[in-house]
C-alpha cells in the first residue's frame, strides 16, 4: 500500500492558525493576569497576519494533498483571504469589546481561531469528509462563543437556539452526504461527479433525497428562509463582536462549501437545484428584507438584512454561470467589509451596561459623534446597494449574472427586495441626522484598535465600490477550473 | 449449528431511515432540551448505521472511518451541548424549550 504524499506546506495557514490558537490557550494560563488580556489580542493578530502571509504566495497555484482530501485552488484562496480579513477585524473590534464586558478569555480568541480554520478547511475541502471536519470544527467554536456571555440570559438563550438548531441540520447534512455515498460509492467530489455523469443517475431517488438534505443543512449555515428562524434570535443575543463574525464568516464559509459540493460534485442536477434554490432565493430576500422593516434592534435589523443578503447571493447562485459566481466571491468580500463595519459601529455606540442597540438610540448620532456617523452611513448606504460604494458594484454583478441566464424575474424581484430594503436603512440614518436624541448617550469610549478596524472598513468598502475591477478580476481568475 | 440468517442491506437502510424519522419528530416535539439533543443524537446514530451499511455493501472503508470521525464530532458536540444546557439551567432554572423566549419579536 502507498502512503500518500504529505505536503504540509501546502496547509500551513491553517497550522499557524491551529498552533497560534494554542498558544493563547497557554498564555492565557501562564502569563501574570496583569495586562494580559490586550497581549492575547495582538498575539492573536500575529497569528492571522502569519497565515495570510503563507497564503498569498499559493495564489496562482493549483495543488492538491493528503490523497486528494484537500485542494488548494483559486477558489479556496480566494476565501480564505477573506476568512482572515474577517478574522483580523474581528479580533481589533473585539480587543475594546472583550475588556468592556468582562468576555476575554484567551478561550475567546483561540476559538475565533478554531473556527476561521475550520471555514479555511471548508473552503478547501475536496473530499466531503473534509468538509464535515471544517463544518463541525467552525460550528462547535461559534456555539460556545455565541453563549460567552454567561451572566446574559440572552446570551445563553441564544447559544442554546444555535446549538439545538445547528446540531439538528447537522444531521441532515449527514444524511445527505450518507445517501450520496450509497449512490456514487465515492466521497471524493470530483469522483461523484464522474460517477453520476457515467452512469446517468439523473432520476435516482437517493441522490435526489440526498440534494435535499444537503440543500437543509447548508441552507442552516447560510441562514436563508425556510432555514433562518435562529438568526435574529442567535444574532441578537450573540456577542455583538461575534455577530457580525458569524454573519460575515459563517455565511461566507457556507456558501463556500455549497458552491463547492454542488457545482464540483453535482453540476448533473444543475436543473433540479435551480428550480428548489429559486423559490428559496425569492423568499429569503423578501421576508428579510419585509421582516427587517419593522425591527426596533438595530442588531435584530441587521440580522434580517443579512438574511436578506443571502437571498441575493443566491441569485447569483441559480445564475450558476461565471460571472454569477465571481459574483458571489465578490459580494462575501464586500459584504464582510461593510457588515463587520455596521457592527463596528454598533458596538462603539455602546458602553458597560448600557447596549443602546435600539434604533431610537440612534437619534441626533449625526452630531455628537459626526465620524462615527458618517461611517455608519457609508456602510449602510452600501448594504442598501447605493452607488458608488461596494454593495451596489456587488449587487450589479449579482444582478447581471442572472440577467445573462435569462432568469429576468429573478433580477427583477432582487432589484425591488433591494429597493425595499432602502427603506429601512435610510430610517438609521435619517434618526441620525435628522432627529434630536431624546436621550442623552454620553460617556462612549472609543479603543483604539476598534477605530482601526473602522477605517479598514470604510476602505474597504469604498475602495471595492469605486475600484471593482481589481477584486472582481482576482475573483474571476479565482474560479477558473471550479465547474 | 445455528446459522445466522443474511439479512439484506435494504433492511438496514430502512431500519436507519426509520431511526432518523423518529429523530426528527422526537427534535421537533419534545420540550425538554436534552430530549431534544438525545434525538439529535439518535439522527446521527442512524445516519452512522447507514454509512456502516452501505461501507459493507460496497465494499470500501470510506463509510465506516466516516462514522468514526461522526462519532467524534459527536461527542465533541454533547461536550459543548451539555454545558449550554447547564449555563441555561443555572440561569432559568429550566431546561424547557417553551420557556426559554426572552428573545422574539
Amino acid at each position: 500500500m502507498k502512503i500518500p504524499e504529505i505536503d504540509l506546506y501546502l496547509i500551513a495557514p491553517e497550522i499557524i492558525l491551529a498552533a497560534f490558537g494554542f498558544l493563547v490557550l497557554l498564555l492565557d494560563v501562564f502569563l501574570p493576569n496583569k495586562g494580559r488580556k490586550s497581549y492575547l489580542g495582538m498575539v492573536t493578530l500575529i497569528g492571522i497576519v502569519l497565515a495570510f502571509l503563507y497564503t498569498l504566495p499559493q495564489i496562482g497555484l493549483v495543488k492538491s494533498g493528503f490523497a486528494g482530501m484537500y485542494i488548494s485552488d483559486g477558489f479556496a484562496l480566494f476565501f480564505k483571504i477573506t476568512f482572515l480579513i474577517i478574522a483580523f477585524l474581528t479580533v481589533l473590534i473585539s480587543m475594546g469589546y472583550t475588556q468592556r464586558e468582562g468576555i476575554a478569555f484567551g478561550e475567546y480568541y483561540a476559538l475565533i481561531l478554531f473556527a476561521t480554520l475550520g471555514m479555511m478547511l471548508m473552503a478547501s475541502g475536496s473530499h466531503l469528509i473534509t468538509i464535515f471536519l471544517g463544518l463541525e470544527t467552525m460550528s462547535i467554536s461559534i456555539y460556545v462563543l455565541v453563549g460567552l456571555m454567561r451572566e446574559d440570559k440572552r446570551s445563553v438563550e441564544a447559544a442554546l437556539k444555535y446549538f439545538l438548531l445547528g446540531a439538528f441540520a447537522t444531521g441532515f447534512l449527514l444524511y445527505g452526504i450518507a445517501l450520496i455515498y450509497g449512490a456514487t460509492g465515492s466521497l471524493y467530489l470530483k469522483d461523484i461527479a464522474t460517477y453520476i455523469a457515467s452512469k446517468s443517475l439523473l432520476r435516482n431517488p437517493m441522490l435526489l433525497m440526498s440534494l435535499v438534505f444537503l440543500t437543509i443543512g447548508f441552507g442552516f449555515k447560510i441562514a436563508s428562509v425556510p432555514f433562518h428562524m435562529w438568526t435574529p434570535d442567535v444574532y441578537e443575543g450573540a456577542p455583538t463582536s461575534i455577530t457580525a463574525f458569524m454573519a460575515t464568516g459563517v455565511k461566507a464559509a457556507g456558501f463556500s462549501a455549497l458552491i463547492r459540493v454542488f457545482f464540483s460534485a453535482l453540476p448533473a442536477f444543475r436543473p433540479d437545484w435551480t428550480s428548489i434554490m429559486w423559490v428559496i432565493c425569492v423568499a429569503t430576500m423578501t421576508l428579510g428584507n419585509i421582516a427587517a422593516i419593522s425591527q426596533t434592534n438595530i442588531k435584530r435589523m441587521l440580522a434580517y438584512s443579512s438574511i436578506a443578503h443571502a437571498g441575493y447571493i443566491l441569485v447569483a447562485f441559480v445564475a450558476g454561470n461565471d460571472l454569477g459566481t465571481s459574483g458571489i466571491l465578490f459580494y462575501l468580500m464586500a459584504y464582510a467589509f461593510m457588515n463587520l463595519g455596521a457592527f463596528t459601529c454598533v458596538i462603539l455606540l455602546g458602553k458597560k451596561g448600557e447596549e443602546n442597540t435600539l434604533i431610537t438610540d440612534y437619534a441626533g448620532i449625526g452630531f455628537k459623534y459626526p465620524l462615527l456617523a458618517v461611517s455608519m452611513t457609508i456602510f449602510l448606504l452600501s448594504m442598501a446597494g447605493i452607488p458608488p460604494l461596494s454593495g451596489f458594484m456587488a449587487k450589479f454583478y449579482v444582478f447581471s449574472a442572472a440577467v445573462k441566464e435569462k432568469f429576468y424575474w429573478l433580477a427583477i424581484l432582487g432589484v425591488l427586495n433591494s429597493a425595499v430594503s432602502v427603506y429601512y436603512y435610510l430610517r438609521v440614518t435619517v434618526l441620525m441626522y435628522f432627529r434630536e436624541s431624546e436621550r442623552e448617550i454620553t460617556g462612549l469610549q472609543f479603543s483604539p484598535a476598534s477605530v482601526i478596524a473602522l477605517i479598514l472598513a470604510v476602505i474597504g468598502t469604498l475602495y471595492m465600490g469605486i475600484f471593482p475591477a481589481n477584486v472582481l478580476s482576482f475573483a474571476q481568475r479565482s474560479i477558473a477550473g471550479l465547474m | 449449528m445455528w446459522v445466522v440468517p443474511t439479512i439484506p442491506p435494504a433492511l438496514y437502510l430502512m431500519l436507519s431511515g426509520v431511526l432518523f424519522t423518529i429523530g426528527v419528530i422526537g427534535a421537533l416535539t419534545r420540550r425538554n432540551a436534552i430530549v431534544v439533543f438525545m434525538c439529535i443524537e439518535l439522527m446521527l446514530n442512524a445516519v452512522n448505521l447507514t454509512f456502516v451499511t452501505l461501507s459493507h455493501f460496497l465494499q470500501s472503508l470510506d463509510g465506516v472511518i466516516f462514522a468514526f470521525f461522526v462519532m467524534a464530532v459527536a461527542a465533541a458536540e454533547a461536550a459543548v451541548g451539555l454545558a449550554i444546557f447547564v449555563m441555561i439551567y443555572r440561569s432559568r432554572e429550566t431546561i424547557n424549550v417553551d420557556d426559554i423566549n426572552i428573545l422574539k419579536w
